[in-house]
Parts: structure tokens; sequence; C-alpha cells
């Protein structure tokens, strides 16, 4: 099985070790793993932003870069939603749809086409809140949403129930956005922020020491939010627990 | 959420009773209780008494107003939502409140085995009723006339209000009471008949409050959300003489009840929206709860009934599918208090029903658009919408607020709504709880699209995501901008978010930099091994160029 790895831009720049992670994770099942050198970006900031012209040469870099993999995997819900959702702005050639066909998030890579059955390595003795990110709820389903009336499910969680010692906190509005919504956050400041507040103090109040999410943008922003307010939250990628990251 | 039952899960939201703003918890005093002693869950009681009165009286806090309206200038509803958030007491009470609401949605949806095939039934009698709208309003007239009504047809807003005061002239009145009607603040009725010298008075209790201090409603099913009871006793204290320093809700309740009943008992005219239009019966059906539309409909001799062409269903068993529907969904009730059928006039008295168009048979025609007709305006999707909580319903500058609002705007006035699109994270929760399944959160993404397209987003905006589109899409100009890890943090942060204003920085700390991305350290650590297996030299070197 050969997998490409997509780090995505601020996965790059910023937490270079979800993308270390990740990667060590999928090597540990064995897999064939490539990280294409010319990567950037999914094309999603322009996308969201209404952009869809300016987005469009990205959008054909990543196909390029991904074409001829049998899985694109990606830490992150918000990039392969807006892949699989959004890639649009190019002509939707058979290579097209085949790299946005193929391209998965990590949790649900693990949970529906690898089916890891257990995780020996990893154990993470600690209170924890999940984070949901929206696009990875909503969008790809990675949980029954709370809105839905239906059996709840949770990829992510049943991934962190083989992680040995770890609990889970559950806050007031589990799946409430927590105001990141990319562009949204620097052209709506004042409610990004205020709902970014309210995030952080709703995991405090449970007692969750540590955020768990598989977004790392959601996180970029609770971890801004909780330092302003002096919240002591730490906040880590769920590659990192799932590849057996002490703290 | 509930989980797996492996995983160790502790309610850390239960002893705070779901707040996340306990402190504005109120003792639980003063809502009605049933036989069990437990707080009833109905439709307005209130199940978490919340208080926004500040520990200091003198402290009193100034309702936040709504956003600046000038003209056809686009609508700054993030300079709006900016004051709402500065009035931290007000913010408090309306998000808790909505979010309660939306609590009460969950619980009372989630008892219902059949709900999501009920909002499949339901966006399918629309779709239906919306394809084959000529039909069925036809149908809906004659019915109308052969039961003895009056019917009329409206293409605009000024139409409509031109008709209803041709006819409130014909018989010399006055005085007309009315019931709560979206379709009539769309037209701008009440300003219109001030004008005319045709005193109007709301008969439902937030609409009226909203009236007497004139302001716009903010909410579709609750138009006065965003004031506290504080805000209230001052309005009323003003414009109906109460007590400034009572602000018990029951006392404030009655006063307007008290001075509402007169207007009903001798007003000229009466008049309801409408919740359902029946085409097989030619039949108007409203739902509310405080009765005020039968007081409206049913007490003066003439009674005039404003339709929104968007309301009508085929047959009268179809509307049992909404009536489940649109209670739990706004307000986790079963049902309305009332749910009122007009059909004939009684003996004695004239009755009006004027359909009206107002821009939507253009967005019936509107591919990605058209099923925004499907809406009940139950509001569900502004009570769970996060943005909306914390922004007040006033900060959207328009008509309907919220999720909806972001994209039905757009197709009233596409230049002074440009803004509204945007004015929220994507997150799906709206698409989620609409009992007629709207996909809003994808309608909101493609206007966002349209507005760009048709240069209605600011060019400052349009340049960064040039810009951005330009650099994402060269691996060497990405690698320039991302920069060699030395010079990373003074690069970084700003090419990030895209954000020439740090408005990032205004509420939050930037994100630390890392000694080195995960491109440099793949490049350090994997390349060799890489190469040896694949022989790909050439990628490694090409990328040395670009870092």
């Amino acid at each position: 099985m050969r997998v490409g790895l997509f780090v995505p831009c601020y996965v790059d720049a910023f937490e270079p070790e979800v993308g270390i992670a990740t990667l060590e994770l999928l090597e540990r099942f064995g897999l064939d793993v490539t990280y294409p050198f010319d990567q950037t970006c999914c094309g999603q900031p322009m996308t969201n932003t209404g952009c869809h012209a300016e987005a469009a040469a990205t959008e054909a870099l990543f196909v390029k870069n991904f074409t001829g993999f049998d899985y694109v995997v990606a830490p992150s819900g918000s990039c392969v939603h807006q892949v699989r959702a959004h890639l649009t702005a190019i002509p939707q050639t058979p290579e097209v749809i085949a790299v946005r066909e193929r391209t998965f998030e990590l949790v649900e890579f693990l949970h529906d086409i690898l089916k890891v059955e257990e995780l020996p390595w990893a154990a993470f003795p600690h209170k924890i809140s999940y984070h949901s990110n929206c696009n990875a709820l909503r969008g790809i389903g990675h949980a029954r949403a709370s809105e839905i009336n239906a059996p709840f499910y949770s990829k992510p969680l049943d991934l962190l129930a083989k992680v040995k010692g770890i609990e889970v906190v559950e806050i007031a509005r589990p799946d409430e956005c927590c105001g990141f919504g990319g562009t949204f956050s620097v052209f709506e400041p004042a409610v990004s922020a205020k709902m970014g507040y309210d995030k952080v103090s709703d995991h405090a109040r449970a007692g969750a020491a540590y955020v768990v999410s598989a977004d790392s943008s959601c996180m970029m922003h609770q971890k801004g939010c909780a330092e302003r307010l002096g919240v002591p939250l730490k906040f880590i990628h769920i590659a990192q627990v799932l590849n057996g990251a002490a703290a | 959420m509930s989980a797996p039952d492996d995983l160790r899960i502790r309610d850390g939201a239960a002893d705070r009773g779901g707040l996340i703003h306990p402190e504005i918890r109120q003792p639980d005093d003063e809502s009605e209780r049933g036989p069990d002693g437990g707080r009833l869950q109905h439709a307005e009681a209130t199940s978490q008494p919340l208080s926004a009165a500040p520990k200091a009286a003198q402290a009193r806090e100034p309702q936040p107003r709504g956003a600046k309206v000038r003209g056809n200038r686009p609508i700054d509803q993030a300079e709006a939502a900016e004051r709402f958030i500065a009035a931290p007491l007000h913010l408090k009470a309306h998000d808790e409140r909505l979010w309660d609401l939306r609590k009460k949605r969950d619980a009372v949806a989630h008892t219902i085995p059949e709900w999501e095939a009920l909002r499949e039934l339901a966006s399918q009698i629309k779709a239906h009723t919306l394809t084959n709208l000529d039909v069925y309003l036809e149908q809906f007239e004659a019915q109308a006339k052969a039961n003895g009504v009056h019917v009329h047809w409206a293409a605009d807003g000024a139409e409509h209000n031109r008709i209803v005061h041709a006819i409130l002239k014909d018989h010399g009145a006055k005085t007309l009471i009315k019931s709560k009607s979206m379709l009539t603040e769309e037209c701008g009725f009440r300003h219109y008949m001030d004008a005319h010298g045709i005193e109007i008075i709301e008969t439902d209790l937030g609409e009226r409050i909203q009236q007497l201090d004139k302001e716009e409603p903010s909410h579709v099913v609750c138009p006065a959300v965003h004031k506290t009871r504080l805000d209230v006793a001052e309005v009323f204290a003003r414009t109906l003489g109460t007590d400034p320093e009572n602000d018990d809700i029951h006392y404030l309740a009655e006063s307007q009840r008290e001075t509402t009943r007169p207007y009903i008992l001798t007003a000229d005219a009466g008049m309801t929206g409408c919740n359902f239009a029946i085409a097989e019966t030619g039949t108007v059906v409203t739902c509310t709860n405080e009765g005020n539309a039968d007081l409206s409909g049913n007490v003066p001799k003439l009674q005039i009934h404003s339709i929104g062409i968007e309301k009508l269903i085929p047959r009268i068993e179809h509307l049992g599918v909404f009536i489940r529907l649109l209670s739990r969904s706004a307000l986790g009730s079963p049902i309305t208090q009332y749910t009122s059928h007009f059909r004939a006039p009684r003996a004695g008295t004239e009755m009006h029903m004027v359909l009206v168009d107002n821009g939507r048979s253009a967005r019936l025609g509107m591919e990605e658009f058209w099923t925004s007709l499907k809406c009940i305006r139950c509001g569900a999707c502004m009570n769970t919408c996060p943005v909306y909580r914390r922004s007040g319903g006033l900060s959207y500058g328009a008509t309907y607020s919220g999720p909806i609002g972001l994209i039905i705007d757009p197709t009233f006035n596409k230049r002074k709504y440009s803004t509204l699109p945007f004015s929220s994270t994507m997150n799906g929760s709206c698409t989620n709880v609409c009992p007629v399944k709207i996909n809003i959160h994808e309608q909101i993404f493609a206007w966002r699209k349209v507005l760009a397209e048709e240069h209605e987003i600011p060019l400052v905006k349009k340049g960064m995501m040039k810009a951005a589109g330009q650099v994402l899409s060269r691996p060497a100009a990405y690698r320039a901008a991302i920069g060699a890890t030395d010079s990373a943090l003074k690069v970084l942060p700003r090419f990030a978010v895209y954000n020439p204003l740090n408005t990032w920085g205004r509420g939050r700390e930037m994100p630390e930099t890392p000694r080195q991305s995960f491109h440099a350290w793949y490049k350090q650590n994997r390349m060799r091994t890489r190469d040896d297996k694949t022989g790909d030299k050439t990628g490694a070197d090409k990328s040395d160029a670009e870092a």
C-alpha cells in the first residue's frame, strides 16, 4: 500500500511534530509512506473566502503532488474536507477525481481503512477533553454530531479508548465550534476570540489537563486563547497520542 | 455526547448546570413547577433562570444596539458583534438562553425515533410544493375565494403595503392589531403605516417590546431575546409608564397584556402572518404560544392575513409533519399552545389574504439557493449558531439574522448584505438542526463564491487571497515565505494567518515558531534513507535550492 503523506501548511510551519508523529504512526503499520517534497497547501484559505479562481493553481499542484498513491493521508479533517468536498476550481479530470477520492484524514484512515485494533505502544495517563473540528465532525463524519438523532459513534474516541490510562472528560458543549473558522479568525476577530475563550474555559472547567484534537488549526487558535486568558491547558494532536507520546 | 462504554468519561458539565457561564445562574425560585416539584420544560417555561443583573446596581449595562445601517453600504456585522461582546451581561444571558433552547430541541428531538425521517419528509414535501408552486398557488386562491375570502397578489413589499392600506381605507380603519410576521418586517409594514397615519399595535409580547423600543426583531421566534428583563423594564417604564425599578417578569408581562387588551377590543382591523397555507382548503395556519394571532384574527370585523408564497403546503394531511417539527425545533416543546386555522370570514366580517412574492420567485430560480425557500422560520439555526449567539440578531442589520439570514438576505440586496455570508465559521450545526434540511452552511459557502466573482468582497480581502494563491501554488515561493528556520519567527505567523493588521494577536497569543518546519526535519532526517530507497536525488536537490 503506497501512502502519500500530506502535511498541511500550518502543520508544516507550526506543528512539525504532528507531521512526524503521523509519519511514524503510519510506518508502525508497515506502510510505504512518501512525503512529496513539493507540496504546499490544499487551497482552503482561498476557496473558503469565495476566491475559487485564486485557488486553482494550488489545487492543481496538490493533485500533481498526490497522483499515483493508493491513499493520501493527512492529519487534518479540515484540509481533507476541502479536498474531498471543495477541490473544484480545476477541471474534474479522472486524475483529479482519483486524488480526491483517495484522500483520507488520519483518524478515519486508521479506523476505517486499516481497522486498527490495538495500539500497544500508546499510553497517555492524563485527563483529556477531545475537540472535534467541525469539518471532521460534520463534514467527513468523524462522529455522530449531537444534533442528529442517530446511534452514537465516534471514530477518534474509539481510537483513544485503545490508549492506556487515558481519561476523557465531557464538556458542556462538546460539538460547539471553537471559532477558528480559517480566515474567519482574522476577519471576525472579536467573535472568533470569544468563541475560543468560551471553548477553553469549558475544557478547563471540566477538569481537562490536555485538549486532544485531530486538527492543529483549531488547537492553534485555542492555544492562543488559553494563553491570553491564562488558562493552564495543554494541547496535543491525536496523532501524537496514538503514536505513543508520553505527554 | 455519550461515549463507548469502555471509555471512562467524566461529565464535568453536570455540576454547573451545563452552563459555560455558571456565574449568571439564578436561584431556582420563580419558574413553573409540575406536581412532582420539578421545573416544567414546556415551551416558554424557563428551565434555567439566568440573571443579567450586575452585582452593583449602579453598574447597569446599557443594551448594545445593532449594526449601523447606512443606505446600501455593506453591513459591518463584525463591528456590531464586537460591541455586543463588549456587553458581557447581555452576551452571557443571550448565549445561555439560546443554547438552552438548542439543548431542549435536542432532548425532545431525540425522543422521537423517526425524527430524521420526519425532517427528510418535510424537506421533500417542501421541494415538491416549491417545484409545483404555480399549481398550488392557483389552487389555494380558488379555494380561498370559494370560502368567501378576498385574495390579493403582491409582487413586492411596497405593493403589499399599498394593498393593505387600500383595504383599510375602504373600511375607514385607523387602528390595526397584528400578530408577529417576518413577512411584514420584510415589507417595512409598520414604518409605511406610521407614515400614513394608521396605528399598528403588535400583540406578540416580544414583538411589542421591540415596537415600543423602535427596534427590529432580533430573532424570528424570540424577537427581544437580546434584551434582558432590566432592558424591558426600562422600555416599559418609558413607553407604558410602568415602575422603572420593577423588573419582575410577571409584572412586565402583565403590564404588556393589560395595556394591549384595550387595543384588541377596539381595533378597526386585525392582521396575522402565516406559518402554513394549505392549498387544498385555502386555510391559513398560525402557530403561537400567546394566542395573540387568534385575537388579532378573530376580534376585529376586518381581518387580513399576509402570506409569503413559499408558505404553501399541498394538503391538510401534510400539516402534521410540519407541526411535529416546528415547535420542537424552535423551543424544544412538542407543539405551540395555539395552532389556529383561518379559513372563512365569520358572519358579518370581511377576510382578506395577501399573497406576497417579494423576491421569492426570483430566488426559486437560483439553482444553488432555491431550497432556502423551504424555511419554516423556526429559528433553530440561530439558536445553535455560535456566531449568532455571541453577536445578537441586530448585528446583521437585516430582517433575517443568523444562518438562514446569511443565505436569504443577499437575495434582497447583494451589495448591502455582501458581508453577511462571511459572518460564519461554516461549522454546519445549522444544517444539522434544520427541520427541512436546508444545506445552510453549504449555501453560505456558495454565496461566498458568488460574491467574490461579482466583486462584492473587499478588494483587500481579494488581494490577500490572490497573493496567498500565488504563494501556495509555487513550492519555491512557499518555501521562501516559510523561510529558513532561523528567520521563520518573523515570517510565519503573518504568513499562516494572512493577516496584514494582526487581528489575530488582538485576542490571542501568537503560535510559537518551532525550531524547524516539518519539511526541514524531513529533509534532514529522512531524505538520505529515502534517496537510498528510491534514488530520488533530484527532488532533494531542488528543494535545497528552494529553501
